[in-house]
């Protein structure tokens, strides 16, 4: 799969979508609720159910970031999954604490 | 990731809160994006290219910046106080574009080549049309704004801000959603800044309510701010100060308010101190940023403003005079005239690195190889990280050799009871090449030059006493508190040292 950053994901068994913010420094595989996620735009693969071991679920606004690759995802619609990249949960990542300067 | 995409974000996640406007009218987040919705199929059938707006603040604001980023399209907000040949110049460099002008402003703007003009009465009236959108757009986004410089060193330069920078600094910066219901956020910087558009993004992001003045004065300011019960604001100094001349007036004490924010040009020290007097359940924060860096990179925050102004170690207080840290996520160096990075301490030139720095023109990119950014900006760093910027080396004056800073004369002039305002600056001189001039606003009663000499001479070199000195009524400010430089440079350029 090729992440692109601002390429955006579908979970193919749940609501959760993502939208890549940092890409892959070598070739993984996005998952959610156990199962690979698909393009945006292109049709969920049928007859797949969310895994319970992956199905902690996914809150919009939050990032996730995998060290090991650099992948960076944000997460911009909630769902049931949880995100994973090659079968490892991703942790979430906080936006730093800063006062409001706009 | 795009702009839009936050809107949506937030439309999703709490589509009845306010996004703009005031308490009793606003426009919810799901209404707002309904409207850019219809803008932007609206826009396209209009022959969308650029998005421009030459206009006040305002929905229609947002709602266009909105609409350019569903429509994936660049989104170029106009300075509407240029004169009309200026500003005909700058819509014919957005061509092939749409430009949404005030009403009554049609008649400045003609109908320039490339260009499809539209009345923001009509724009309005098609933003508002009934029902959901159902058009759909290209997906390909790149650039999301371009803003032209202010122009005040020569041609405006259109600095280009991608989808990428922007949308990098909000994420970064802001938690979504972070905002309590009920906070409200105060923008009265124009379209055409930075501030103002950063100020959306970050608003729809944390789910905070903005409410825009349409121009700024003092008295609609607070007078806003009481009514509309507002909790955040950004302003300029030269704001800061006439916005505390008023509460002082009036009595007003602003209680839901509880953060200041502030930039865009030096704070000074008096002016700061007062406000934090007369706000004490204000939070201020000094924020350092460029148009080319998506706005701010170093901020100052409250408790390090608190403790500076309790300390009694001068370490500490100097800070106020700082603009903080730089964000954690960006790089920040100081570097010689050779590139080399100096040591905590040593004077030189800023350079950023970051996801939010795009350090790029039409036609030009201004970055290097490893991604730094080259700000013009002279400043240094302490050795507990925090950025001292000394202005413009642009600015800089050159004195028989000696590179001097007119922000730290400036600094100490300022500090004199007999001063409102100053500008220091360098005037051609037939034995150093350039003298450092100063003009005085005075506070009351004038002071005498040799007080004000002597005053500087105690506390800097004296190669940094200015020789030429001239009293002024006000100092020349562009509307977004930007000193006019060249212009006092060039009023002052005939004008001898005095002979001591």
């Amino acid at each position: 799969m090729d992440l692109k950053p601002g390429s955006r994901w579908k979970s193919a068994v749940c609501d959760t979508e993502v939208v890549v913010v940092r890409p892959p420094k070598t070739p993984v595989q996005l998952e959610c609720g156990g199962h690979p996620m698909v393009a945006a735009a292109a049709a969920k693969p049928e007859g797949l159910s969310l895994a319970a071991d992956h199905s902690a679920g996914s809150q919009m606004g939050k990032r996730f970031a995998d060290e090991e690759s650099g992948l960076e995802v944000l997460c911009v619609k909630a769902g049931a999954g949880s995100v994973a990249i090659d079968g490892r949960a991703l942790g979430a990542k906080d936006a730093k604490k800063l006062p409001a300067s706009d | 990731m795009h702009t839009a995409l936050l809107l949506d974000m937030m439309a999703d996640a709490a589509p009845d809160r306010l996004a703009f406007g005031g308490r009793r009218d606003g426009l919810t987040f799901h209404e707002v994006r309904r409207r850019a919705h219809h803008a932007a199929a609206w826009l396209q059938a209009n022959g969308a290219g650029t998005v421009v707006f030459v206009g006040l603040n305002g929905t229609a604001l947002p709602v266009a910046l909105f609409a350019a980023g569903m429509l994936a399209k660049p989104f170029a907000p106009l300075n509407y106080r240029l004169p009309d040949a200026d500003l005909k110049k700058l819509l014919v460099r957005t061509a092939p574009a749409v430009a949404i002008v005030d009403d009554d402003m049609l008649g400045r703007v003609g109908s320039p080549e490339g260009v499809t003009v539209v009345a923001r009465s009509a724009f309005e009236i098609a933003c508002n049309a009934s029902g959901q959108s159902d058009a759909v757009f290209d997906e390909d986004h790149d650039i999301g704004v371009l803003l032209f410089t202010s122009g005040t060193t020569g041609e405006p330069k259109a600095a280009i801000l991608r989808h990428r920078n922007l949308t990098s600094y909000v994420i970064s910066t802001v938690e979504f959603l972070g905002s309590e219901e009920g906070e409200a956020a105060l923008v009265s910087v124009p379209p055409y800044h930075i501030a103002g558009i950063s100020a959306i993004l970050t608003g729809v992001y944390s789910g905070r309510r903005i409410v825009h003045l349409e121009a700024f004065t003092p008295e609609t300011w607070v007078q806003t701010a009481a009514q509309e019960e507002i909790t955040h604001a950004m302003v300029v100094p030269t704001m800061l100060g006439r916005i505390l001349d008023v509460l002082e007036t009036t009595g007003e004490r602003l209680p839901k308010l509880k953060a200041i924010s502030y930039g865009g040009g030096r704070m000074p020290l008096p002016v700061i101190e007062r406000a934090m007097r007369l706000l004490p359940q204000v939070g201020f924060a000094n924020a350092y940023g460029l148009t080319e860096t998506s706005s701010t990179i170093s901020i100052l925050g409250p408790e390090d403003h608190f403790e500076a102004i309790a300390s009694a170690d001068p370490k500490v207080r100097r800070r106020l005079g700082s603009v903080g840290r730089p964000l954690p996520f960006l790089e920040v160096e100081i570097r010689g005239p050779a590139g080399e990075v100096l040591p905590p301490g040593e004077s030189g030139e800023i350079y950023v690195r970051g996801d939010q720095v795009s350090g790029e023109y039409a036609g030009k990119k201004v970055i290097d190889e490893e991604g730094w950014f080259a700000t013009h900006d002279g400043g240094s760093m302490d050795e507990d990280g925090y950025l001292y910027v000394e202005g413009r080396l642009d600015d800089v004056i050159v004195r028989g050799g000696e590179n001097i800073s007119p922000g730290e004369i400036e600094d100490v002039l300022r500090q004199h009871p007999g001063v409102a305002d100053v500008a220091v600056l360098g005037v051609p001189d037939n034995e150093w090449g350039e003298a450092v001039a100063a003009a005085i606003v005075p506070a009351g009663e004038r002071p005498s030059t040799e007080d004000l000499a002597a005053w500087v001479k105690a506390r800097l070199r004296s190669t940094k006493t200015p020789e030429v000195w001239e009293f002024r009524a006000a100092l020349p400010y562009n509307d977004t508190g930007k000193l006019l430089r060249r212009q006092l440079k060039a009023e002052m350029s005939g004008r001898q040292p005095a002979t001591a």
